[in-house]
């Protein structure tokens, strides 16, 4: 089933910047990424498909116009992940991630013992449990980020949107974000659509990859077909080549 | 965690055992076990003759209890919205007259006092009114395509409070001395009124406003996650920020209409609070904000009334407590008040 699909999509920044999708669709437990340089319009594309933006166009989130669901309906149905950063009060790691029920109650609700259970499964689920107790703006970057996903897990949702997943993290978090994004897709069934900058990153954990630049979508398929010299240069404007090892393909800069 | 719940419990109910403390206070003489009987006998037999002097009635129950029951209400409805709008501004140095509601109600009371002292009520009605307006105006100001930022509702509080207190001052400047006293004793702040009337005309809508901020204590959690943020986790954020402003307002109001202007309290309890309690969560902020905010106005109006012979406006006595203690919280955390 699809999970979102975009048709003739067209948001405007004043006159200046345009971002377009005229087609783009993604299944469940299939991860899309939105790849390309900084200001190719990926974080825009991302608020578009969640409503945080109104674009032109249609978005059919679950087979249904986005235009027909309440904000409370759609965050059942879409995790959002933005970038990691520094929330204004110290929170726990749980009651951050417990927010992510929020959409399930009405405005003078508190959370319930369900709602705390969903809270601790999405942290096992995410296998952060042990970083419950702690407080979200004393952990590390790439901590936070898990959280966020964690937090995401909670609205149960149908779709996955992560906005740069892996900026600001070492090498190793990195792996491990994009690891737990593959395996929540693949075990839980849910649709993924992420932005990245790194070629490299998208062709190890993408089954769809959409090349993005100044606001359109250049090339979009699967990573083999997507993905080679001729496009990467073109998009990022660097000279790369593309070399095989154990079965996979690297892009590395021409230096 | 069995003692962090003791503790929750200790705070909550620190206020009746004030409450009861502070009806010993005042310049007329009665002694604490006479006014504890008072009360026993008030509970037990409410119809019964009474031994005391009848002067006793009036000064325990008449006197005493409307301006501590006053007290109680005024410190809760000021720290409660305090908590409340750093949560949904995200901003520690936020409080209740950030949306130039205290310049309103000043200017309404001024407006009271000077053209219309011979009509009961007006100043109440004039400076509750006037609050509403300077809300509502920064509100309008600060809406541009059906979205409220922070950062302009801020800055529109500003204006509007720039604006409110220059149109105060040219009402200050054509009344004449007698009645421009009043005006400044108001705008000082003082509980100093008289019977139960203050008290009931501001108590049922900061408790109104109090029950929609509790109801609402762990969605301002989320909302002080900032706009994008919240309305992303399925919150309707216009409308959920607005009703929090609303029900703040609305205690503030009502509150300063009856007392004039009482200031740090918005900013010091919930401070307090949340160091206290090290967490933000405002499921436990708010209602040991309203606790603890009772308790401080009580303590402050009891010094108000017994510190010197004659009384102190108790506004004067929150900011020569608040002032130092937030200058002290800020030298000490390095400015993060939060952590």
């Amino acid at each position: 089933m699809e999970v979102v699909r975009i048709s003739r999509l067209e948001f405007s920044y004043g006159e200046l910047f345009s971002v377009r999708a005229d087609s783009l669709a993604v299944e469940e437990g299939e991860v899309l990424t939105l790849l390309g340089p900084n200001g190719s319009g990926k974080t825009t594309l991302l608020k578009c498909i969640n409503a945080l933006l109104k674009a032109s166009g249609a978005i059919s989130i679950c087979g249904r116009d986005i235009r027909s669901y309440t904000r409370n309906e759609l965050s059942r149905a879409i995790g959002y992940v933005p970038q990691a950063h520094a929330p204004s009060f110290p929170f726990t790691v749980f009651d951050v991630v417990l927010m992510g029920r929020v959409s399930y109650l009405n405005i003078f609700q508190q959370p319930s013992k369900a709602d705390y259970m969903k809270a601790e499964e999405a942290l096992s689920t995410v296998g952060i449990s042990s970083m419950r107790d702690r407080v979200y703006t004393n952990i590390s970057g790439g901590e936070r980020q898990l959280v966020l996903i964690a937090r995401a897990i909670a609205q149960e949702p149908r779709l996955l949107l992560l906005d740069e997943p892996t900026a600001h993290l070492d090498f190793r978090n990195q792996i491990t974000t994009l690891e737990t994004v593959k395996r929540l897709s693949r075990e839980r069934r849910i649709g993924v659509v992420m932005s990245l900058h790194d070629p490299n990153h998208a062709l190890l954990y993408s089954d769809q990859i959409a090349l993005m630049k100044g606001g359109k979508i250049l090339h979009k398929g699967p990573p083999g077909e997507v993905v080679n010299e001729e496009t990467i240069e073109e998009v990022y404007g660097l000279p790369v080549e593309m070399i095989g090892h154990s079965g996979r393909k690297f892009i590395l800069p021409k230096v | 965690m069995p003692k962090r719940k003791l503790l929750l419990s200790l705070l909550i109910l620190l206020p009746f055992p004030i409450l009861i403390a502070s009806l010993f206070i005042g310049t007329y003489p009665i002694d604490p076990l006479t006014v504890l009987s008072m009360i026993a006998k008030r509970i037990s037999d409410p119809y019964g003759a009474s031994p005391w002097p009848e002067v006793y009635d009036t000064i325990v129950f008449n006197v005493r209890l409307p301006r501590v029951l006053l007290a109680l209400v005024g410190g809760l409805a000021l720290s409660v919205s305090g908590a409340s709008l750093q949560g949904v501004f995200r901003n520690p140095l936020v409080d209740s007259y950030i949306l130039g509601v205290s310049a309103g109600a000043g200017l309404g009371a001024a407006l009271g006092i000077a053209y219309l002292s011979d009509v009961p009520g007006s100043v109440q009605a004039l400076s509750f009114t006037m609050g509403f307006i300077a809300f509502f105006t920064t509100y309008t100001v600060a809406k541009s395509k059906g979205e409220t930022p922070t950062i302009s509702l801020v800055l529109a509080g500003v204006i509007v409070t720039a604006l409110f207190s220059a149109l105060l001052s040219i009402i200050k400047f054509f009344t004449e001395a007698e009645k421009l006293a009043g005006v400044v004793y108001w705008m000082m702040g003082s509980l100093a009124v008289t019977g139960w009337g203050p008290l009931s005309q501001a108590a049922p809508l900061v408790l109104l406003g109090f029950a929609v901020i509790f109801l609402m204590r762990w969605r301002i959690n989320v909302l002080s996650l900032g706009d994008e943020e919240a309305k992303a986790l399925g919150v309707n954020v216009e409308r959920d920020r607005f009703i929090v402003l609303l029900a703040s307002t609305l205690m503030v109001s009502a509150f300063v209409s009856v007392a004039g202007i009482i200031g740090w309290i918005g900013l010091v309890v919930p401070h307090t609070v949340r160091m206290l309690l090290a967490t933000p969560d405002n499921r436990v902020v708010i209602p040991v904000s309203a606790s603890l905010g009772a308790v401080f106005l009580m303590v402050a109006d009891d010094l108000a009334r017994s510190v010197v012979s004659f009384e102190l406006p108790v506004g004067v006595i929150t900011t020569l407590v608040g002032a130092p203690f937030f200058l002290y919280l800020l030298k000490m955390r390095g400015g993060s008040a939060w952590k």
